[in-house]
């Protein structure tokens, strides 16, 4: 009985492959005319589909605000606006939970179930890096991806990802533009997270400060894993240093923060870099410790009152109140998110045709577009070897207990040079 | 064998009631080969996302099925396991990126270095018990995550290695995903096989003797250190030969893919699945991998809580998780079949 039980499985198994594999299903569509042949999955002449994954649960889960201001702002284009010229955009939410195999499937999920005309968003360089072979493969777009890793403009093998935000290397050239002006002869002691975004920060510092006077006289790692960063920051305080740059992730952040502020022998600038910048990281330190504290920034930040009577800052305010009613207009990852949204609704403006590759070549062709939640000044560039959308920052200082911006936008493109692997 | 379902056959009063008593007999071998073909079949109809979902849950099966022998037979509690998944992960991903070795040669290597890691590490498994022996076995899977991150040169630290996937041979006309999905199942069918016989071996008798009753397991003979250090080192085999499946399928690997959730989630993916039972694996497996996404499009705001829920629902619903829930509905059935 067993025997002709898997004698017949067999056979019929046989038969199966005899069959051969799956026909190469059509499963896209593709435009006629002036950009024949390009993919139009996902994309009609009133509906565009885009999909983002993000860690809506897990340790990262702070991140997951952003997805919620960018749907705000589609509704509103959709509402207000009849869409992204004629298209309502419809944008998926994935989770990932901070996992890469998570993003892998649920990528998988977007692009052949849901059929998305692009990946609008993955967060995180792990998940990032799981997925972006597999954009190239399906030739899908993934833009805008959240994470400041310079790898995304770097790479020429992967044309269908790109970056946005500034990457670490371009805030680090910010930082030694700073000093070569202020401090031409500083000596730098530099804490850094012992990863790819402490390295990166740290590496576009060293090549940044090349030529100078500015020298880094002590560096101190810690890994995320480590309980206080208390015996890194001692260490550093003996180097008599009189910059302290504080490369780390929020709670580390803090930590080094109250350090210094503890020690009174010591006294550096200290520069905190922008993951650790928000004022949540500083208020356990107490404000009146972290006063001239420098960082920069790129968008406008909603609870500045620079900001109270911009129309972009306003609009947003209201449409978030509108569109959002459960989110708190006031979290900076909503704004992100808001500035993003709009980022793409620009660049797909621009795009000469409406399909992936449409997508693709515009999102690498910017030519100093304004986004209006950018800082003024700030603007989005890209190029055939530029693959970075925004390289500029603007400094801040910390008075009193928010931050406030000072002097000129600093433009890393003109000052430095374009960034190539 | 054959031999009593000829009895059966002869002594049947009627046609229809042979058939039922055959088919009362033998309906687990019926079942399987049934769900075997359609283990075979279901790649040539699915979308191709689909098949790479079976395939991780073929993945998470095997890595279960280690699992399942060290906890579910031999009682013995790891909240480490996600660690032997990432020694099998990384291994077959170093040896493919840094020795270039083909690839199907990854698999024995990363079970075999699985079996010796975990044979040293079972020895604390032969001093320790209970929460004791939990604990050890936890802090093996948080100390992972930074020792990976540690020696960059070979593991690529934090960034993870990218490998391209195995290609399918041009005979069998196989897509990408259809040929990764034949190979994960031909690991599941062997591990299935394996622990199977194990099982049913000498082994498997000292093992269950071991988990019900330690004393009395030792009165007759049965040695405790060797049988739980083996428990051990075997079930962190197959959480390699599952790692290494991981590595071909996802073609990626990161310390973050690897954390301490992994571990939990696994052991409790083996609870929910049904502990002890040979199906509980597999159905732990599809747990793992679709609840969590099902959670996500119940409530978009907080998957982390309904995924939760669900476990405790299960629970509630089927105490013996749900090998033992459809073990009752199997049984009720062969009542059915037996009834004249």
């Amino acid at each position: 009985m067993r025997v002709t039980a898997i004698g017949c499985t067999a056979v019929l198994l046989l038969a199966m492959t005899a069959c051969g594999g799956r026909e190469e299903a059509g499963t896209g569509t593709t435009a006629t005319g002036q950009c024949q042949g390009q993919q139009t999955t996902g994309i009609t002449d009133k509906s565009l589909k885009l999909g983002g994954i993000y860690p809506l649960s897990g340790p990262a889960s702070a991140y997951g605000a952003i997805p919620k201001g960018i749907k705000a702002y589609f509704d509103f284009v959709n509402a207000e606006q009849n869409g992204i010229g004629g298209r309502k955009v419809e944008f998926l939410v994935r989770d990932d939970g901070y996992q890469p195999p998570k993003a892998v499937e649920e990528a998988r999920r977007l692009v052949e179930q849901e059929k998305v005309f692009a990946l609008f968003q993955t967060l995180g360089t792990p998940s990032t890096t799981a997925t972006w072979d597999y954009a190239d493969q399906q030739k899908v777009p993934q833009v805008f991806v959240a994470t400041g890793a310079s790898t995304w403009g770097t790479d020429t093998a992967h044309p269908w990802t790109i970056g946005w935000q500034p990457n670490y290397v371009s805030e680090a050239r910010v930082y030694a533009q700073y000093l070569k002006q202020e401090k031409p002869e500083a000596k730098v002691a530099v804490l850094f997270q012992n990863d790819d975004f402490g390295k990166d920060l740290l590496g576009g510092f060293k090549r940044a400060i090349e030529g100078t006077q500015v020298k880094i006289v002590a560096e101190q790692s810690y890994e995320v894993t480590d309980p206080s960063v208390d015996p890194q920051m001692s260490n550093l305080a003996e180097s008599k240093a009189d910059v302290f740059l504080n490369v780390t992730t929020p709670k580390f952040g803090s930590q080094a923060l109250a350090a210094d502020a503890k020690n009174t022998s010591w006294n550096p600038v200290h520069i905190v870099n922008n993951v650790a910048a928000s004022v949540t990281v500083l208020k356990p330190v107490g404000f009146e410790n972290v006063q001239g504290v420098v960082s920069s920034t790129y968008y406008k930040d909603p609870n500045d009152p620079t900001w109270r009577s911009d129309q972009e800052m306003m609009r947003y305010q209201a449409k978030m109140k509108q569109y959002a009613p459960d989110a708190d207009p006031a979290v900076p990852y909503h704004a992100f998110g808001w500035a993003v949204a709009s980022s793409f609704h620009k660049a797909m403006e621009a795009a000469k045709c409406p399909t992936r590759e449409g997508l693709r070549d515009s999102v690498r062709a910017l030519n100093d577009v304004q986004v209006d939640m950018l800082l003024p000044g700030v603007t989005m560039s890209t190029g055939p070897d530029d693959g970075f959308p925004i390289e500029s920052m603007q400094l801040m200082t910390f008075k009193g207990e928010r931050w406030e911006l000072f002097g000129d936008v600093i433009d890393t493109r003109k000052e430095f040079g374009p960034l190539t692997g | 064998m054959s031999d009593t379902a000829e009895v059966t056959r002869v002594d049947a009063p009627a046609r229809g009631g042979a058939f039922r008593r055959v088919a009362a007999e033998r309906w687990r071998w019926i079942v399987l080969a049934a769900l075997f073909a359609a283990a075979c079949y279901a790649p040539f109809q699915l979308v191709p996302f689909r098949v790479f979902q079976f395939t991780m849950v073929l993945v998470y099966a095997v890595a279960l099925l280690g699992l399942n022998l060290l906890v579910g037979h031999a009682g013995q509690i790891s909240l480490g396991h996600g660690a032997f998944f990432a020694v099998g992960a990384y291994g077959a991903a170093i040896m493919l990126d840094r020795f270039e070795l083909p690839y199907p040669v990854t698999l024995p290597i990363a079970a075999a270095v699985a079996f010796v890691i975990g044979l040293a590490l079972g020895l604390p498994a032969m001093r320790l018990r209970g929460l004791y022996l939990a604990l050890v076995t936890l802090a093996m899977a948080i100390f992972l995550v930074p020792l990976l991150k540690r020696f960059e040169e070979v593991t690529g630290g934090s960034m993870g290695l990218t490998l391209p996937k195995p290609a399918p041979p041009a005979w069998t006309g196989l897509a990408e995903d259809q040929w990764l999905y034949f190979l994960a199942l031909a690991v599941a069918v062997a591990a299935f096989l394996a622990a199977y016989s194990l099982m049913r071996s000498r082994v498997g008798r000292a093992l269950h003797a071991i988990r019900d009753n330690e004393a009395a397991a030792e009165t007759m003979g049965v040695r405790l250190s060797f049988y739980k250090t083996l428990a051990f080192a075997w079930s962190a085999m197959f959480a390699g030969a599952a790692g290494c499946v991981y590595t071909w399928v996802i073609g990626f690997v990161s310390p973050d893919s690897f954390a301490v959730t992994l571990s939990i989630t696994l052991l409790a993916g083996l609870v929910v699945g049904g502990l002890g039972s040979l199906s509980g694996p597999l159905l732990g497996g599809l747990f793992v991998m679709f609840v969590p996404s099902i959670s996500q499009d119940v409530n978009e705001a907080a998957p982390g809580v309904i995924f939760g829920l669900l476990i405790i629902a299960v629970m509630y619903v089927a105490p013996t998780g749900l090998a033992g829930l459809t073990g009752r509905a199997a049984h009720s059935i062969k009542k059915t079949l037996r009834r004249e």
